[in-house]
């Protein structure tokens, strides 16, 4: 399924705004994305699982927090972090 | 050379021959929060830096070529996926290199008052159980309760030269801590420490010490400046003695670094703040002085000459720090990201750096 990566996740990714992952839920989305680009999953997800604060999952145009959901290959599937402060 | 580390990224300042002129390089993680900056002094080359990456979490870079490039931690410090408490660590703030005869061994502290250690120069890193998890944890570090403004922390990681096993932590707020097996197990060292914020102000554990500095040429003495005044110790007695008497009394023995001359076990430095009212943290009267002790702290002098004779920045507790010539320089970060310098010892002092984003901490370095 296409993945986007917001801006501060591309240095992990060699920059692409857009890649391909695997896994039927969000959390097998990212522990591939973590095989493909180490360290990416611990800046989304802390140790405890759970999404930081401020970073945001849509699958398609519905915005989850629990990393059980199924995904789909057809799914697209955006990573957001939300830029706040200052 | 000088490391900075920045709420908005790192800077390498190099000195000439004679430390008149500064060439920064950086900025380095332009936008990410830099907390601390140091150097292996076991290789003189390796960088590490403590992180936290915006809203991305926290993590330790290293740097293996004197900052030529960089590489992430492969396992940043994190607790168990099992912790019983279920705690994250929000921020790595504190670095310190392990025994000069463990190369390797680094330790971290974070945000939760949490110690962490690397056995493999920074790459991969685990908690430190004995201390993370000992039953008193909870109720030294009061967590989840305990908030001070930038988050609870543990800082000041020391090793006494003399015995890897031997470590001394700072918890902000907590107090001091102290093991000598390695970290296997551990012990509060806060007698004589005032917590005058507290009912009984003279508790076992719960003071606020802000930075602590072991003297390498006489690792029986111990400084700390506190939330409630600048201490000195003696090992092994164990008790904090405050050393403020001759100290203004509009100044106080409120701040938050201090640094120790390299080869005087008998001089320290201070950079006083304003700890009246609701704590605004600034200088005293809003007139920025070092004050220096050349006698452990019995009395202490005024070091303004070159500083402005107003200003409202505030000097953080890593944001201090000594080099090792003859005379001794001394230099501080500001929050609104001036690093200023002294060549003679605190007498003269100049800026070196300006315009820099608010810094947190201020190391030296000298590669080879």
């Amino acid at each position: 399924m296409k993945v986007r990566i917001p801006s501060p996740l591309r240095s992990y990714t060699e920059q692409k705004a857009w890649v391909d992952g695997d896994g039927g839920t969000v959390d097998e989305l990212l522990r591939d994305l973590d095989r493909q680009f180490p360290g990416m999953r611990f800046r989304v997800v802390d140790e405890q699982g759970r999404l930081r604060t401020h970073m945001k999952i849509w699958i398609n145009q519905d915005a989850v927090r629990d990393l059980s959901t199924s995904v789909a290959p057809s799914d697209e599937i955006t990573i957001m972090q939300a830029l706040s402060g200052g | 050379m000088l490391l900075i580390g920045t709420r908005k990224g790192a800077w390498l300042l190099t000195p000439d021959a004679n430390r008149t002129s500064w060439t920064p390089t950086g900025p380095i993680f332009l936008g990410q929060i830099i907390q601390h900056v140091v150097m292996d002094p076991r290789d003189n080359r390796t960088l590490l830096t403590a992180s936290r990456t915006g809203h991305l979490g926290p993590t330790v870079f290293r740097s293996r070529d004197l900052g030529s490039t960089w590489e992430e931690a492969s396992s940043p410090p994190a607790f168990a996926a099992s912790d019983p408490l279920e705690r994250t660590v929000q921020s790595v703030v504190w670095l310190s290199p392990g025994h000069a005869d463990q190369p390797g061994v680094w330790y971290a502290g974070a945000t939760p008052q949490c110690l962490f250690r690397s056995d493999d120069g920074g790459d991969s890193w685990a908690p430190v159980t004995g201390f993370n998890d000992h039953p008193m944890w909870q109720t030294w570090a009061n967590y989840p309760e305990d908030q001070t403004p930038d988050g609870s922390m543990l800082h000041s990681v020391i090793v006494d030269p003399r015995d890897p096993d031997h470590l001394y932590i700072g918890l902000s707020g907590g107090g001091v801590f102290e093991s000598t097996d390695g970290g296997k197990d551990w012990a509060p060292l806060n007698a004589g420490s005032v917590a005058d914020f507290f009912p009984d102000p003279n508790p076992e554990f719960g003071q606020d010490p802000h930075t602590m500095r072991l003297h390498p040429l006489r690792p029986d003495r111990l400084y700390q400046q506190n939330h409630c005044g600048i201490y000195r110790m003696e090992r092994p007695e164990g008790r904090w003695e405050r050393i403020v008497d001759n100290m203004p009394r509009y100044v106080g023995d409120i701040g938050f670094p201090i640094e120790l001359h390299p080869r005087d076990p008998d001089t320290a430095w201070v950079f006083p703040m304003d700890g009246t009212d609701v704590w605004p943290r600034t200088s005293p009267d809003g007139k920025p002085a070092v004050f220096v002790t050349h006698d452990a702290g019995s009395s202490w002098i005024r070091q303004d000459k070159g500083l402005p004779s107003t200003a409202w920045y505030t000097v953080k507790r890593q944001a201090m720090t000594t080099d090792v010539h003859d005379p001794v320089g001394v230099y501080f970060g500001t929050t609104s990201g001036e690093v200023w310098a002294s060549t003679d010892e605190g007498e003269s002092w100049r800026p070196i750096v300006e315009h820099l984003p608010e810094i947190y901490s201020v190391e030296y370095a000298a590669p080879e």
